[in-house]
């Protein structure tokens, strides 16, 4: 028999980066807020040990438990989904922050072009650029609308940035803090794009250039470049993250609590309102109900998706028809990219998740697609994240796996080599989208998520173009030998892509074709707020925690508003 | 001939040493001899038994070296000399099993590792696509000690020897055919087997040596990694490629 907290006025199911601005944002308004975090406390004085690249890397010492909880997979579906046993193409987050705290920082504001997609692909392309089978959509939001919560967003973070990009949309304020420090990577980086007539800067990084006191009072420190970023947490308190900013600034105003150990299962509903959701602390087994005057869903993009499904909220979509919002417009990011070999070794070990340089010539609609078959594009960095001796073992083509001649090679290229990639955009398919699956059950007795998913045309045009790009900056670079990344087959679970995964709860205007309006408020339930990366109509060619924190700071806003004065936000 | 002799030399050594590796040396009467030994200079000999035992050169009472996976020596053996081809000594420094490597994997398998603590691994287990990944009902230790045998049995069936009596080359004929999926197992495929010793292979080279491999930080050393540094915000706009003496996590307390 579960047992019945007392009502709050907010309940966040998830304590990252979301769950994270929610709770400062609507605890500082004086809601008494509740985040429900299925993973431990954890902070700073957690990661004293966290230069380890066996732990945290390669066995994932802050990433979900998947004997839990996992996702079951097929390319299409004609297959049989099957559950992803172990991690592989993305890393899921659990515990406080998140994936907030084991990110690299990459803060990025998409392009006007991505919120309006649709109708400026068609405007200059005509309408049939890519075939019906693309759910192409213009976001019901704006880049103008969005600025002053990215704005927000860097101040929060104290993102440090150049601001030299030519193709950002307008900006109300500079960076807060300036650029992270330019190695000589990045240099030759810089020089071989500017020789060929592009226009790198400096990336946007949550991995700060200098100490910084946040509005909220709270102090990010400046990165020391230790090269332990992507995976880890930061032991010095110098990559912005929610335990070292909103998380304590919500705690302070007293309205603020997290309960620990919890997987929330179910998102309880009565008559078209959510009236909370149920939850089973997994230490004790007990299970409890949290009664709210507002849900919000501020878990990773996959929870998200599977909450509202087993939940019975809103129309699962149906890839037969069309018809259902619920699990469409599922994408993730394409990695074009080249690896170059160098007779002169580099300080390839030292370095910061976002410490990079990049070049947006080949984003968005900067370049003109009348003649390529493909649309959008993605930014184009090098980055220096800090290469570990474990996972960092490039060799030439043709080099043995293993034996005398790939040691000789991997041990002589650790710092011999450079690579460049792309945050390639993704754009959605009829037929990649999120479900229930019907066969496998996580610990709690609740179906899995299904995913089915593949590259598409799209994506495999955009991938080779920007790949024949960056092959031409590598050789600038002089390289003696460049290789391009292998042309996209089928998506491949088993190798680690990225964690960039979008869509299945999207934003939109009109409740026939979206999940939530733009105030992330549920069609359905106007005291349900769902939020993140899930809102996406298709990924951009960024990463997308600065959309991400955009939307959250909006959907706050949001909460607010409607907790005076109730009713639809639209 | 030349051949034919070393082997034979190779088997006694096995059945003389081999034993008193696992023996006497835990026991740490040669063990602390092979310490004296070493910090001397070492001796020929010494050097070739702690080779043999999979890289262990400091043991004695009270060493925190040991197996707490492997309980039989043969097939210990055989997990040595497989990784040692997949990452063989030469004059860039040590290989798999100077590094100790096979106790990084012995102590590995005995834990989270061997046991897929943090996977999924509730049934219906069926055969997928390959870019569904690993399907098997199996945990790593027993995927493990299945591979071994299977590696010794696919050996003589087509050296007529076992494993460890087989020159390098043929280990890696053997090795190949795991590595191709030409051998048969039960429950999981010679190729993702082979993937698994290949990568634990790497990870007992280049990890911390608080976990039993990278030995002196040799691994660590060959490519040019530090370690645990706290900062290198002085050095890292530094024009000069820079050496640093590395650091492990295991010097912190």
């Amino acid at each position: 028999m579960a047992k019945t907290l007392e009502k709050v006025d907010v309940v966040t199911v998830g304590v990252g980066w979301t769950g994270g601005i929610i709770a400062a944002e609507c605890a500082k308004a004086g809601l008494k807020v509740v985040g429900i975090e299925r993973g431990r406390e954890r902070g700073t004085a957690d990661y004293q040990r966290v230069h380890d690249e066996y732990r945290y890397a390669v066995r994932y010492e802050l990433m979900q438990d998947l004997s839990k909880e996992t996702v079951t997979f097929r390319n299409k579906r004609d297959q049989q989904a099957l559950p992803m046993r172990t991690m592989g193409s993305f890393l899921l987050g659990e515990g406080l922050g998140g994936s907030g705290t084991h990110w690299n920082g990459h803060t990025w504001r998409f392009l006007p072009y991505d919120f309006e997609i649709k109708s400026m692909t068609d405007k200059k392309y005509g309408k049939d650029k890519l075939g019906p089978e693309y759910l192409l959509r213009d976001w019901g939001v704006t880049y103008d609308e969005l600025e002053p919560y990215y704005d927000k967003l860097e101040y929060l973070m104290g993102i440090s940035g150049d601001g030299k990009n030519p193709f950002q949309g307008k900006r109300s304020r500079e960076y807060p803090t300036g650029p992270m420090k330019k190695t000589p990577i990045l240099e030759r980086y810089e020089k071989a794009t500017k020789d060929l007539g592009y226009n790198p800067f400096m990336m946007p990084s949550a991995n700060l250039s200098e100490a910084y006191t946040n509005p909220d009072g709270k102090t990010i420190n400046a990165c020391q470049y230790c090269g332990f970023c992507e995976r880890f947490g930061c032991e010095y308190g110098a990559k912005t993250s929610p335990e070292i900013t909103v998380i304590p600034t919500a705690k302070e105003t007293g309205n603020y609590d997290i309960k620990f150990h919890s997987n929330v299962v179910e998102v309880l509903h009565e008559g078209g309102k959510a009236t909370g959701v149920r939850y089973i602390n997994w230490l004790s087994g007990e299970e409890y109900i949290q009664p709210a005057e507002v849900v919000v869903l501020t878990s990773y993009v996959m929870n998200n998706a599977k909450l509202l499904m087993v939940s019975g909220i809103g129309e699962m979509y149906d890839p037969d028809t069309g018809k259902g919002t619920l699990g469409k417009n599922y994408c993730y990011q394409i990695l074009p990219g080249a690896t170059g070999f160098f007779d002169e070794q580099f300080n390839t070990f030292m370095g910061a998740g976002s410490l990079g340089m990049t070049i947006d010539d080949f984003n968005g609609d900067n370049f003109d697609h009348s003649d390529l078959d493909f649309i959008h594009g993605g930014s184009l960095s090098i980055t220096q994240t800090g290469s570990r001796p474990i996972e960092t073992n490039p060799v030439p083509p043709d080099t043995p796996a293993w034996g005398a001649e790939f040691k000789k090679a991997s041990i002589e290229n650790y710092t011999r080599s450079l690579s460049i990639g792309a945050q390639g955009s993704s754009m959605p398919h009829r037929d990649n989208y999120l479900t229930l699956d019907k066969k496998y059950k996580d610990a709690y007795g609740v179906p899995l998520l299904q995913l089915t998913y593949n590259f598409t045309d799209q994506d495999r045009a955009m991938h080779k173009y920007i790949t024949e790009r960056a092959v031409e900056i590598m050789d600038k670079m002089g390289a003696k030998q460049t290789v391009g990344r292998n042309p996209l087959t089928d998506y491949d679970i088993v190798p680690y892509q990225t964690t960039h995964n979008t869509g299945g709860t999207i934003l939109g205007t009109d409740p026939s074709d979206s999940v939530v309006n733009k105030w992330h408020q549920h069609w359905d339930a106007e005291n349900l707020f769902v939020v993140g990366a899930g809102n996406f109509s298709h990924n951009g060619g960024y990463n997308p925690t600065g959309t991400v924190g955009a939307f959250a700071y909006r959907c706050a806003e949001g909460i607010i508003k409607y907790s005076k004065e109730g009713g639809s936000l639209v | 001939m030349a051949d034919e002799k070393k082997d034979v030399s190779r088997r006694d050594f096995l059945k003389t040493a081999g034993v008193a590796t696992g023996t006497l040396v835990g026991g740490g009467v040669i063990g602390g001899l092979i310490g004296y030994n070493m910090k001397g200079g070492g001796t020929k000999t010494a050097g070739d038994s702690a080779s043999r035992s999979g890289g262990r050169k400091d043991e004695g009472a009270g060493s925190p070296n040991g197996r707490m996976f492997f309980t039989n020596d043969h097939d210990f053996s055989v997990l040595s000399e497989a990784t040692e081809r997949i990452f063989p000594k030469d004059d860039l420094g040590p290989g798999a099993k100077d590094l100790g490597v096979p106790y990084f994997i012995d102590h590995q398998l005995a834990g989270a590792y061997g046991n897929n603590e943090k996977e999924y691994m509730q049934g219906p287990f069926l055969a997928g696509q390959a870019t569904q990944g690993y399907q098997s009902r199996l945990r790593r230790k027993e995927i493990f000690v299945q591979g071994i045998r299977k590696m010794d049995d696919e050996a003589k069936k087509r050296f007529d020897k076992s494993f460890l009596d087989i020159e390098g080359d043929q280990m890696d004929e053997v090795i190949t055919a795991f590595q191709k999926d030409e051998v048969e197992m039960e429950g999981v495929a010679a190729g993702f087997f082979f993937r698994l010793l290949r990568s634990a292979t790497l990870e007992g080279a280049y990890s911390d040596p608080m976990y039993g491999g990278n030995r002196g930080m040799e691994g660590w050393k060959m490519k040019g990694f530090p370690g645990h540094q706290m900062s290198y915000a002085d050095k890292v706009d530094s024009k000069e490629f820079q050496k640093i003496s590395p650091e492990s996590l295991g010097g912190q307390h």
